[in-house]
């Protein structure tokens, strides 16, 4: 996994803040995105539901696509999810 | 050793074409209340956004999360309901209104924390793919029609719905 410092190099190719929204709509919301995406191209996501810290690498595994970075602090999870090659 | 190399090629390439299988979901809803609507389409809701494969059989009471009249209805009982949102004495749960006022709370509870609601995960649901089995003895026994359902439900009964379920990786019951 890539450390804070690093975090500043991904390139982001879109951002979606899922703030205040509970279980199953940021991995829904994350998903309808990640659909549009290219392969390759990241998606930069906000969450606060706690249960986003484990449901969104759940959500990179089935899918196939690869957890960059994760940031967690103050009740915000942020991550950084790169789209798989045939997702 | 010819043909079980040539075998061995047909299937690599058969795998090639199609990658890993596509992992399945069977989901029953039985019931017709409105907090028993909510996880089978969650849970839909989240297995096709992992890029599942999904089917929910409604069969009986969960018939009416498909019913265009009743969908936008489902009541919560606060009768022999202790978990309810309305905690109350079983007895009072009885009284005309209770299970009115249960169904309130309920609603104002997941508006509160922004949730969509029945009819929005139906179409979440439809819209990532979701297959919807409407029960064909449900529909006969309760005299549903077609018709009486929202639109692209597929009516099967037992038998079709199993064919689908016995291919699926995860199979549940609500």
């Amino acid at each position: 996994m890539t450390q804070a410092s690093e975090i500043g190099d991904i390139q982001v190719a879109d951002t979606l803040d899922t703030s205040g929204l509970l279980c199953p709509l940021p991995v829904y919301q994350a998903a309808l995105v990640l659909k549009k995406l290219e392969p390759g191209e990241v998606l930069e996501l906000i969450c606060t539901d706690p249960g986003s810290l484990e449901d969104i690498p759940a959500l990179a595994r089935q899918r196939g696509d690869a957890l960059l970075a994760v940031e967690d602090g103050n009740g915000i999870q942020k991550f950084w999810i790169e789209k798989g090659g045939d997702a | 050793m010819t043909n079980l190399a040539e075998n061995l090629a047909t299937i690599a390439d058969a795998t090639a074409e199609t990658g890993p299988r596509q992992k399945r979901l069977a989901l029953v809803a039985s019931k017709g209340t409105l907090d028993a609507a909510y996880p089978p389409l969650i849970l839909a809701t989240t297995a096709a956004s992992l890029g599942w494969e999904v089917g929910i059989y409604f069969t009986f009471y969960g018939l009416d999360i498909l019913h265009q009249g009743r969908h936008r209805k489902l009541k919560m009982a606060s009768l022999a309901n202790p978990s309810g949102p309305i905690r109350l004495p079983n007895f009072i749960g009885a009284i005309p209104g209770a299970t009115a006022a249960a169904t309130k709370v309920m609603r104002r509870w997941m508006k509160r924390s922004r949730m969509p609601d029945v009819a929005e995960f139906i179409e979440m649901s439809r819209g990532l793919g979701v297959t919807f089995f409407a029960c064909a003895t449900t529909m006969g026994v309760m005299g549903v029609e077609e018709g009486d359902l929202i639109a692209g439900c597929d009516v099967a009964g037992a038998a079709k719905f199993l064919d689908f379920a016995g291919e699926a990786d995860v199979q549940l019951f609500v």
